[in-house]
């Protein structure tokens, strides 16, 4: 795909796109946990690597655990996904009983490859970053900051999410779970 | 030997432990200096570093090491530490290299240890510095044992057979190939995540904990198991359904719980949504059965190699390593393992099981991690740390099998980390191995 010419149109989708981002983490900040999973398409990647420190020159071929390959802290599909809302609607997953309070920021959105073309955009892959805060029960915070790569499709008058490789910017993972969603 | 009053803080016989253990500096400091120092640990795996020059970085209680293979093909575990100012020589999770090289000031060593550059040597160090005296530290014991390498710090610590004991019966059941042929396992994997708690609730957790059940109920409700898409509830396959639990500890603290299924067991079908893998499984398990004969009825769930090796043995199947880095800060380190040789469909299988069941994002640890949090911030206050933890469950109800080496008990049971503790007491109070290794145990069980 070549990168969108920046016109009118191009703005009009990155602010659509923008705004399906920024509603999306809103579910997710408001609990509203199955709204979300509508929101996910039923061939969804959700990926997130696990990072290594490796020596200068090697990043592009070992610092990040590859999706389809070993151990990752997230390679799954929207049925796994769905498993993790229901354990939250459980009311007796400990690790989110009671709710933790999350707060997802979104920025530094990009559009970085548009299909078949702007004015009919039917999917696109969007970057980001994301900073999510955590707090839950009384003293326990985490900031899980890192970038985002995402593969919308389009859904009438809406997106689905097609794919989300979610990048965290830690190599020992400093919180004791990944029991919130990205 | 210890100040700590630690005969009164550990009491065996009236099944109570004082919280200090789980939350002081001093038993943290103490556990450093006595215990890790002395007991055989997990390093690494031999699949993490197949070649020569290999090197992964691991650690050991609260300190760097580097598992490395030399170029003549030997395995070492040096202190990842310069021995001019402290550096670490290596700060790269893994790779090849024939030579480690401080960044500091650049004294360099090779791959069985040896200091071999010291920059400006002639002007600076000669008549004074003796190279060969300069070596990177090295764990004086390593031993490999079916893929897994095992380093203590103390010369005088018996070989690692000797210290694993019967436990051997169970942790072969990890480290086999599903049908039955020696060793044949590789790391696939490795979480490293930071727990705001007490290590020992990890390592309890695993020596045979089965009472903690109640705190996966959601997981279990949910089904999140290998044939969870097929409708099956429950986080794993009902394989052991009718074969005996069994909770068995040994004299040298190591603690599992097992299955010992009946004679006539038979396979039960598995990751039903995948007939490949499902077959898969059917057929390793009839060969394991005729390849290991009665030994075969051993099944195995948990296990906790004294003192912080943890392992699930199946489903799913990795080592755990819990390192202390504060008496309530804990460092994870997981290592999943498959068959090196299964089908690329099984091992893909396998792998998304485990990342949805272990770890920081797995869906049922998450709640041992809460748990664990938890209990160790509840222990921390003046008025809690006045009261012991209550280890009464099944006193008394402990037998020594017939049917299986070790003290083997048929009811769920806190006899496993009783005996972990009183090993982990005679550590603290300084003891010689002979005792470490419970040899004196005949007078205690009798007494009990």
């Amino acid at each position: 795909m070549t990168p969108p010419l920046r016109g009118p149109a191009w703005f009009a989708l990155k602010q659509d796109v923008e705004d399906f981002l920024y509603m999306e983490a809103d579910l997710l900040d408001q609990r509203m946990f199955r709204e979300w999973l509508d929101l996910l398409a039923e061939d969804l990647v959700y990926f997130m690597p696990i990072r290594r420190n490796v020596k200068f020159g090697q990043h592009a071929e070992k610092e990040n655990t590859r999706q389809g390959e070993g151990i990752s802290w997230f390679d799954e599909d929207k049925w796994t996904l769905g498993k993790r809302v229901e354990q939250i609607l459980t009311g007796v997953h400990y690790a989110e009983e009671p709710l933790s309070r999350v707060t997802h920021m979104v920025s530094n959105v990009r559009l970085l490859e548009v299909a078949p073309s702007v004015d009919d955009a039917a999917e696109v892959v969007v970057g980001c970053r994301f900073l999510v805060y955590q707090n839950r029960v009384e003293y326990e915070t985490n900031t899980f900051v890192g970038r985002r790569i995402d593969t919308l499709r389009r859904n009438g008058d809406s997106w689905l999410i097609a794919r989300r490789e979610m990048i965290l910017e830690q190599n020992v993972l400093m919180a004791k779970n990944l029991s919130i969603l990205f | 030997m210890t100040m700590l009053p630690i005969d009164q803080m550990i009491d065996i016989a009236r099944g109570t432990i004082s919280r200090e253990i789980f939350v002081a500096p001093e038993f943290h400091r103490e556990e450093l200096d006595k215990l890790f120092t002395r007991a055989w640990l997990f390093v690494g795996h031999e699949s993490q570093i197949p070649n020569k020059r290999d090197f992964f970085v691991s650690r050991m209680g609260d300190e760097s090491v580097i598992l490395c293979r030399d170029t003549l093909g030997k395995v070492h575990v040096f202190l990842n530490s310069c021995r001019h100012r402290g550096m670490k020589v290596c700060r790269y999770e893994s790779g090849n290299t024939s030579l480690f090289v401080c960044p500091y000031h650049s004294w360099s060593y090779t791959t069985d240890g040896k200091l071999q550059g010291v920059p400006l040597y002639r002007v600076l160090y000669e008549g004074n510095l003796d190279r060969a005296e300069w070596s990177l530290i090295e764990t004086p014991k390593l031993e490999i044992y079916k893929g897994t390498v095992w380093a203590s710090w103390d010369p005088a610590a018996p070989d690692f057979m000797t210290y694993l004991g019967d436990a051997v019966d169970h942790l072969d059941q990890v480290l086999d190939c599903r049908d039955g042929r020696p060793g044949g396992s590789e790391v696939i994997g490795i979480h490293k995540w930071i727990l705001p708690a007490n290590w020992k609730f990890a390592a309890e957790n695993f020596l045979g904990d089965t009472y903690h059940n109640p705190s996966h109920r959601s997981v279990d409700m949910i089904g999140i198991g290998p044939s969870a898409r097929a409708g099956q509830t429950g986080r794993r396959d009902n394989e052991y359904n009718k074969g005996q639990h069994v909770w068995v500890n040994y004299p040298a603290g190591h603690g599992v719980h097992s299955v010992w299924m009946p004679p006539d067991f038979e396979y039960q079908p598995s990751y039903m949504q995948y007939p490949i893998v499902d077959e898969y499984f059917r057929h390793c398990f009839n060969e394991r059965k005729q390849r290991l004969g009665d030994k075969a009825r051993i099944m195995p769930f948990t296990g906790n190699l004294f003192p912080n090796t943890s392992y699930h043995g199946r489903q799913p199947r990795g080592l755990c390593v819990w390192h202390p880095h504060s008496p309530t800060e804990t460092e994870a380190w997981r290592f999943f393992l498959v068959d090196a040789d299964a089908p690329a469909e099984v091992k893909d299988v396998l792998r998304r099981f485990y990342m949805r069941y272990s770890g920081p994002a797995g869906m049922t640890e998450q709640d041992d991690m809460e748990n664990w949090l938890y209990a160790t911030k509840a222990s921390t206050g003046t008025i809690a740390r006045r009261y012991p933890f209550n280890y009464q469950q099944s006193m008394g109800a402990t037998a020594r099998g017939d049917f299986m080496a070790g003290d083997v008990s048929v009811q769920i049971t806190e006899q496993n980390a009783r005996n972990y503790y009183q090993v982990y007491a005679r550590y603290l109070k300084g003891d010689g191995w002979d005792s470490l290794l419970g040899r004196g145990d005949v007078v205690r069980q009798a007494a009990e």
